[in-house]
């Protein structure tokens, strides 16, 4: 099975407290990771071509510095890579990603394509399945288990309250997986010295044959945007003092409103 | 039309509450509000929706008893192109999440998905949405289009109240589905309860991403035994397999509602709020006093949690 996965390099925001300068994220002191999403469908294709045969292709959108998430992805047992890089492409939306990626991939006699069900850092959950629809494929979005068998994969997709449900799709499909479908393995710097030499593929707008003015901010359906934190609001009663203090107060709210001795 | 068009979302038989939401989203948005709902037997489910929408169109066929993509698509566009909505309108759920961007890309149209606030600026769709995790606020305001796709945060806004609109209900057989693609649901599957139902303890210790790892859980387990408590667990530690998915509370995961909620290391995705917002009393304890869990919670502290747990379990014996 050939299957191709799409992955991006995201800030990571988790344990980082963020800084908005003039509406735009200032990232400069946050680091670049695979994203969350991504690396689950990684590791879901590395592991279908490792019970079943077959390969596994990736394909990112990036500045010169996402090379990275290509990197890593062929440390995890990834075959070839392709970069979408270009100053063009900057500022595009969902719908516009769709279509560049379309453009790169048609022709490319892929199986399956997985991608993360969103991105961590707008997590807008559109870029995979405008992508099928660009590409003529079916679809199924959240999943948190695959079994391909012949000419068809059965998906598992993650609904609300605890509950999911079993779909069919006709293969060549796209899915979006969902965290948790399995537990990545680990990337050592050794793993990813060791494919430092394999070559990855640079693509640029020219090469697609697409227009400067469907690219990019230009092409966006979005007029303007800006960041802002969240408002603090009525939000918590801080509690102050030193560790001791804050136990000590934490332990009476606990008493008081647990009922607990 | 000019109006917003909404597709409601039911499951096993029972409408789902997002569907509402939206039909509060879509009323006070202003303009009249048709829904579409699709369903082997939409009768039984119409009640609910009478008095939220003005237009009602109930669509039947024996194949619509669960949700697929492929069955619903070719019908809302039908609509969207006999309506000419301004907006069509979603929950951002597993449905909405494959059926937005789908139409969306089928029919050209902008999209924009799940949104925390929307209104009209001139014309044109502006919108609030949170991004990095709950961290930031994104505000969004699209160029003018004849017809946008939207899908919307669940709890974002208050279902609509009965009577808010005078509905006119319109009953169509379909006779055939056409589906692009072959896509068969096959079964539903219920969540594995394992051990202990979260949603049944007075008082929840909760862990998230801060916990840090699996070798660090035996010491929340010990203040949640001091408590007299159950251990519970954000998204990523269920993830990361440090805790089973039993445990894990959230939108996918359980809504709890506990007498006290102890939030360890969790920052407080929307994800985990919408599971936990509405417990007695909720302490949070992080080290980003910027972390959204603050937002929620009645009682906040900004600490190591590997400082607080030891000195807390101390004060019940533990």
């Amino acid at each position: 099975m050939k299957i191709l996965v799409l992955v991006k390099n995201v800030p990571e925001v988790a344990e980082a407290e963020l800084e908005i300068d003039q509406g735009a994220l200032d990232l400069e002191d946050l680091e670049m990771v695979v994203n969350e999403w991504d690396n689950y469908a990684v590791e879901e294709a590395v592991r279908i071509t490792e019970a079943s045969g077959g390969e596994v292709h990736l394909l990112t959108l990036g500045n010169e510095d996402d090379e990275d998430v290509l990197r890593r992805g062929l440390a995890m047992g990834a075959h070839a890579a392709s970069h979408l890089c270009d100053e063009a492409f900057e500022g595009s939306d969902p719908a516009t990603l769709a279509r560049i990626f379309a453009t790169a991939v048609k022709g490319g006699g892929y199986d399956l394509i997985l991608t993360g069900v969103q991105s961590s850092d707008l997590g807008q959950a559109s870029t995979g399945v405008l992508l099928a629809q660009e590409l003529g494929l079916p679809h199924a979005t959240m999943a948190i288990a695959l079994e391909p068998g012949a000419g068809e994969v059965v998906v598992t997709r993650e609904l609300e309250n605890n509950t999911s449900e079993k779909v069919a799709l006709p293969l060549p499909a796209l899915v979006t997986v969902q965290s948790g479908i399995n537990q990545p393995r680990y990337v050592s710097i050794m793993g990813i010295r060791k494919v430092r030499k394999m070559t990855i593929e640079q693509i640029q707008a020219d090469d697609l044959g697409l227009a400067e003015e469907a690219l990019g901010a230009a092409a966006s359906m979005v007029d303007s945007q800006s960041l802002a934190l969240p408002p603090m609001g009525e939000g918590a009663q801080m509690l102050e003092g030193g560790l001791d203090s804050l136990c000590d107060q934490a332990a009476a709210i606990l008493r008081e409103k647990g009922g607990l001795a | 039309m000019s109006g917003v068009l909404v597709i409601a979302e039911h499951r096993q038989g029972a409408l789902r509450e997002a569907t509402l939401e939206c039909l509060g989203a879509a009323l006070a948005l202003g303009g009249e509000v048709t829904t579409l709902l699709l369903a082997d037997a939409p009768d039984s489910l119409a009640g609910e929706l009478t008095g939220r929408t003005h237009g009602l169109k109930l669509y039947a066929h024996p194949d619509l008893a669960a949700f697929n993509p492929e069955l619903y698509l070719p019908v809302v566009i039908d609509a969207v192109q006999a309506l000419q909505p301004s907006l069509v309108l979603m929950p951002h759920s597993s449905q909405g999440m494959d059926l937005a961007p789908a139409l969306a890309g089928r029919m050209g149209l902008p999209l924009v998905t799940d949104c925390t606030g929307m209104s009209w600026n001139d014309g044109a769709l502006a919108v609030q949405r949170a991004v990095y995790g709950g961290k930031a606020m994104q505000e969004l305001t699209l160029k003018p289009a004849a017809t946008v796709v939207a899908t919307l945060q669940a709890g974002a806004y208050q279902a609509a109240p009965a009577g808010a609109a005078e509905t006119a209900a319109e009953s169509i057989t379909l006779t055939e589905l056409a589906p692009r693609h072959a896509r068969r649901f096959l079964e539903y599957l219920a969540g594995v309860v394992e051990d202990v139902d979260i949603a049944e303890a007075d008082i929840l210790v909760s862990v998230g991403r801060g916990i840090g790892g699996p070798d660090n859980i035996p010491q929340a387990q010990a203040l949640a035994d001091a408590l007299g408590a159950t251990l519970s667990c954000s998204r990523p530690v269920a993830d990361a397999g440090w805790l089973p998915k039993s445990r894990q509370v959230g939108t996918s995961g359980k809504t709890v509602r506990p007498k006290i909620y102890l939030a360890l290391g969790i920052s407080g995705a929307f994800q985990h709020q919408a599971g936990m917002k509405n417990s007695g009393t909720i302490i949070a304890v992080n080290s980003d006093s910027r972390a959204p869990i603050f937002q929620v919670a009645h009682y906040g502290i900004v600490a190591d949690l590997f400082e607080v747990l030891p000195k807390l379990a101390e004060r019940f014996g533990g």
